[in-house]
């Protein structure tokens, strides 16, 4: 009985106090609310939103509701993050494979990226491609082309637009071949267990991959047409390029300041994951007659993938979390859009920086639980 | 095939293949400078795409005639082993050599030999291709106190060196004193902090000019806002720590929700709240000054962080030593307080210093309530109409800065990370 | 006695400036089974790992059933299934279940149906008595139990030639025998085998020969009786009275 109540009261006080707290914050809320006649709710998300965007994956303009607007800076930011993954990714494999490298020069170059990068602001990064370096490009009109038919200007990166053709075509295609390669698997795997041979799954894979979309072309099912950026003149000195897709500066300075500090971090990550396999792993897979590819893929992957993945998800999440500086360089991203602009017109400030808010608690939560189940099921049974 | 085995040195030919192959890797990385400091190439003869790859067909050819297991001479085995393992790697080293051979000259000439420190206007630069250094000098101390006001920056610096002074006391307490070290610095210290920054940068009594926040800036109040950051969200981390451990529902749970909520959010929009939604929360009489409102609304998101650093620590302590206070009849505080958090704080000091580190570097964010700390502050002198134009030196030198700084901290926290490693 | 299988003829080998192997020539006949010992750093451990070549040697000759090891010696994973090496650290894959660690060469190497090589796998597991844990992860099991896997897992490719390299160092003293017993079980089934060891009783139950090795080089090499009996070197009789 004694233990209980011992155990009770401090259970009780806590929770007190986390009621006081939240209390005395909503009551004020409400009184404040009252006295500028505004009512708490999130109706206004369906009225007009009456401003414009910049830069928008969806159809948007200022007759469309607060609601779009919010998808508009939703989806940029999953564009920023998305691209800023791959790009980390790419990086920061090679990095920190440079950084094992029994090469001194390449090892400390990389060693010296990671150190550089890392230790500097994220935002002066950011500011430093796109007040600075990005600025430093030429006009549109005195661009070379950079291989070829892109062209990096000062007003942003011009590629080529793909126009397809039938497209669902393509992508039955690509289904089709996904689901004959689940079935050659299996036929691979049966194969295995009943004669022993080996068929190069992984080549018949890519071939297939290939070879489905290939014959939608070749019998013009589908057709692609590549839209070149050209030179189009506005007035008397400005000049942009037409047709083809504008990359705005402010993502290219995002992508490549998120991509590049990220990087350091995925980097040390597969350092880590690539020391943490001991070298007797790979000495015992020789020995047993295992070639160096069989080796890699077999014992060295499964093991480093289980060491790098939980903690370079971690850095994704970072990335995305971190790519709300968007705001800093008016990249129309879901805290500019929402949170920036949405909040001045309506002045709803709780709701809308809720809203921002579980956006992104919403997401780190569902990744940290998909990521915990995870590690869960690939932990290396122990003791 | 052939030509491979050609290049290919034995032990019985080794010398001369040694002096052939050294001279090619030299006449490479000679051709390479001629090119780069003095604008001459030798081999224009040849047709272009051969002239412009010459150097690096040369100094692989040079690299593979060098390659052998063991030589015994002892220079050419170390250049072996670390940059000529292979072919790939020879090719990798030569670019390396070529890329900073090509990149310093023109580097060198923009930050040293054409660059201009001289004058206080944008005039002096007008003239030169290089940096402007002219320009970080006349802001600089823009840079470092922002907006303060020129002729009190003293009290900035006095109030540091006093701040540094009081965190050297627990250095020189002894005997029975040592006891109350934490206590000194989890409760006494902020409090002298916070009263010696209000009274000597803040102002407004002992007959020194009250200066609001809004003039605080640059470099000092990223100092201020990290160290306030990190002196309360020390405390606040470690309840939350013990609570996420706790056996108590409720507690625990609270905790876990605080901590994953906090962890869960970008900073930018805490900071969001902080400016535009937490006013809503008080009485509509109170007021808090912005910079307060976004050093609490940093503790309050750095102290998950930290929370979650000091978990890991109570973790890796081994189940013994709770085992051995409860044995002793201690309670659970005294227990925490004497036998836990001590043990686990020591293991934990890197991490926190790495959290530190971490929120150094976030501190440029409070530009999006409009305090100007170094970055903010450099963005206000890029704008100003009489210094356009340059941006790349004020973020050149905003770099070095911070890159300096926080190379410094994260070195010293892997230094104390190996010496509690090996004390243990 | 049949043809030698493994010939090593002045055999040297350099760790930088460091010779770790001088002027080594043994040879081991079909069958045989050779303890080698000596004083730690004395390249013992580096002389069997040139065998299946995961050390390279620098000058010299090795021929293993036939081939011989060199830069230019293609298929070196097929010589090294004909070879199979315990190691001190048993280095089972952690990833894998016991079972999926016996099955894993033979499958990828020997292109072994599943099922047969599963067979197979439980048949060593048997032979080494811990069939029971082939479901469980390396690191469920103890010391002992896990250098035995390894030791099946090793046999599990039918190699001509066993090679073990200190197998018994890393292990507490209880579950030292266990590992011996197996070793002795292989021995009495004809393998051949090639022991870096410290356990002199095991030299004495099994070994035909044992090699003494100091500083790279071998310093006697006799019929294991006369090699306890009257050591002929010097160096021979201090590590004997230091180790017995």
């Amino acid at each position: 009985m004694n233990h209980k109540i011992k155990s009770i009261i401090p259970q009780l006080l806590t929770l007190l106090f986390v009621v006081a707290v939240i209390g005395f914050f909503t009551i004020n809320a409400q009184l404040n609310m009252d006295e500028r006649g505004i009512d708490f709710g999130y109706g206004f998300l369906s009225q007009e939103s009456s401003f414009d965007v910049q830069f928008s994956l969806i159809e948007y303009d200022g007759s469309h509701s607060y609601a779009k607007a919010y998808l508009v800076g939703l989806l940029n930011t999953i564009l920023v993050s998305v691209l800023g993954i791959i790009f980390c990714t790419i990086i920061g494999v090679i990095v920190g494979v440079a950084r094992l490298s029994p090469n001194y020069l390449i090892r400390n170059t990389a060693a010296w990226y990671v150190e550089f990068f890392r230790n500097v602001p994220l935002l002066l990064q950011i500011f430093f491609w796109y007040y600075a370096a990005l600025r430093a490009l030429p006009l549109p009109e005195n661009t070379e082309p950079l291989f070829g038919v892109t062209y990096l200007t000062v007003k942003g990166y011009y590629i080529p637009r793909l126009i397809w053709e039938n497209f669902d075509i393509l992508l039955y295609s690509i289904l089709a071949a996904i689901i004959s390669i689940v079935f050659i698997r299996n036929y691979a795997r049966k194969l295995q267990e009943e004669k022993g041979q080996q068929l190069p799954v992984l080549l018949i894979s890519a071939g297939l991959l290939l070879l489905f979309p290939a014959i939608t072309f070749v019998t013009g099912m589908v057709q692609l047409e590549v839209a070149l950026p050209v030179l189009k003149q506005l007035s008397k000195t400005s000049f942009i390029y037409a047709d083809g897709i504008s990359v705005p500066p402010e993502l290219l300075a995002l992508v490549l300041a998120l991509s590049l500090y990220t990087a350091t971090f995925v980097a040390e990550c597969v350092r880590a994951g690539i020391q943490g396999v001991s070298k007797g792993q790979k000495e015992a897979a020789a020995s047993v007659g295992l070639t160096p590819n069989q080796i890699l893929k077999l014992v060295i992957m499964p093991q480093a993938l289980r060491i790098i993945i939980p903690p370079t998800t971690n850095q994704y999440l970072n990335l995305t979390k971190n790519s709300s500086l968007a705001a800093a360089i008016a990249y129309p991203d879901l805290v500019l859009v929402f949170a920036g602009t949405a909040l001045m017109q309506t002045g709803r400030a709780i709701e809308i920086v809720s809203i921002t808010m579980l956006t992104y608690l919403t997401l780190s939560l569902t990744i940290s639980l998909l990521m915990n189940w995870y590690n869960k099921k690939i932990a290396i049974k122990e003791k | 095939m052939i030509n491979i085995n050609i290049l290919k040195p034995n032990s019985d030919n080794f010398q001369t293949y040694l002096y052939i192959g050294s001279g090619f890797i030299f006449i490479s990385i000679f051709d390479v400078i001629l090119r780069s400091f003095f604008n001459l190439n030798f081999s224009t003869s040849l047709p272009g795409i051969l002239n412009f790859f010459l150097p690096l067909i040369l100094g692989l050819v040079g690299f593979q005639m060098i390659r052998l297991e063991y030589s015994g001479n002892r220079i050419v085995d170390k250049i072996n082993e670390s940059v000529n393992n292979n072919t790939f790697n020879a090719g990798l080293t030569l670019l390396i050599i070529f890329l900073t051979l090509i990149a310093t000259p023109p580097a060198l000439n923009w930050m040293i030999f054409e660059a201009t420190i001289s004058g206080d206007t944008k005039e002096a630069c007008v003239a030169t291709k290089g940096a402007c250094w002219t320009y970080i000098k006349v802001w600089f101390r823009r840079f470092m106190y922002g907006m303060y006001p020129n002729d009190f920056h003293w009290r900035i610096n006095t109030a540091f060196i006093t701040l540094i002074g009081f965190a050297f006391v627990g250095y020189f307490m002894r005997g029975k004193l040592k006891n109350y070290i934490t206590f000194y610095y989890a409760i006494f210290y902020p409090i002298i902090a916070f009263i010696i920054i209000n009274f000597l940068i803040s102002g407004g009594s002992f007959g020194l000019e009250w200066v609001e926040t809004n003039a605080w800036g640059g470099l000092s109040l990223t100092f201020i806002v990290s160290f306030f950051g990190l002196i309360f969200c020390f405390p606040l981390g470690m309840i939350l720590a013990l609570g996420r451990r706790s056996e108590l529902p409720v507690i625990k749970y609270i905790s876990i929700g605080y901590i994953e909520f906090w962890r869960g959010v970008p900073l930018i929009t805490v900071l969001f709240m902080s400016s535009v939604m937490f006013p809503m929360f008080l009485p509509s009489d109170a007021f808090v000054d912005k910079l307060i409102r976004v050093i609490a609304a940093i503790i309050l998101f750095e102290a998950a962080y930290v929370a979650e650093v000091i978990r890991g620590g109570l973790q890796a302590l081994p189940r013994g030593q709770y085992d051995a206070a409860k044995s002793l009849g201690m309670g659970y505080w005294r227990m925490q307080i004497f036998v836990i958090l001590p043990q686990a704080l020591k293991l934990v000091i890197p991490g926190i210093a790495n959290t530190f580190l971490a929120l150094v570097k976030d501190t440029p964010l409070i530009f999006v309530v409009g305090l100007s700390e170094v970055v903010g502050m450099l963005q206000m002198a890029k704008t100003n109409p009489k210094w356009l134009g340059y941006a790349m030196e004020g973020y050149i030198f905003a770099s070095i800065l911070f890159w300096a700084i926080c190379y410094a901290m994260s070195k010293y926290s892997q230094y104390l990370e190996l010496k509690y490693k090996t004390e243990r | 006695m049949s043809e030698s299988i493994i010939q090593m003829k002045d055999v040297n080998k350099w760790f930088g400036d460091f010779q770790v192997l001088k002027d080594i020539n043994l040879e081991v006949k079909e069958k045989q089974k050779i303890v080698v010992c000596g004083p730690s750093g004395s390249g013992k451990s580096t002389l069997i790992r040139c065998i299946n070549r995961l050390e390279e040697h620098q000058k010299g000759q090795i021929v293993v059933d036939g081939n011989e090891l060199s830069e230019k010696t293609k298929d070196i994973e097929k010589i090294r299934a004909e070879v199979g090496m315990v190691f001190q650290q048993f280095n089972l894959f952690p990833h894998l279940s016991i079972l999926d660690n016996c099955t894993l060469a033979p499958i990828w190497v020997k292109k072994t149906p599943k099922k047969q090589a599963e067979e197979l796998a439980m048949k060593q597991l048997e032979q080494v008595q811990i069939a029971d844990q082939a479901q469980k992860f390396p690191g469920q099991l103890s010391g002992g139990q896990q250098q035995r896997a390894a030791l099946a897992r090793a046999l599990c490719m039918e190699p001509k030639i066993m090679l073990f390299d200190e197998p018994t160092s890393a292990l507490d003293p209880e579950m030292i025998k266990e590992v011996l017993d197996a070793m002795v079980n292989l021995a009495k089934g004809g393998m051949t085998m090639i022991v870096v060891t410290h356990e002199m009783g095991f030299a004495k139950e099994v070994a035909d020969e044992v090699v003494f090795m100091d500083e790279g080089m071998i310093v006697e090499r006799a019929k294991t009786k006369d090699f306890f009996a009257n050591p002929k070197n010097e160096r021979t009789k201090l590590f004997l009275s230091q180790i017995l």
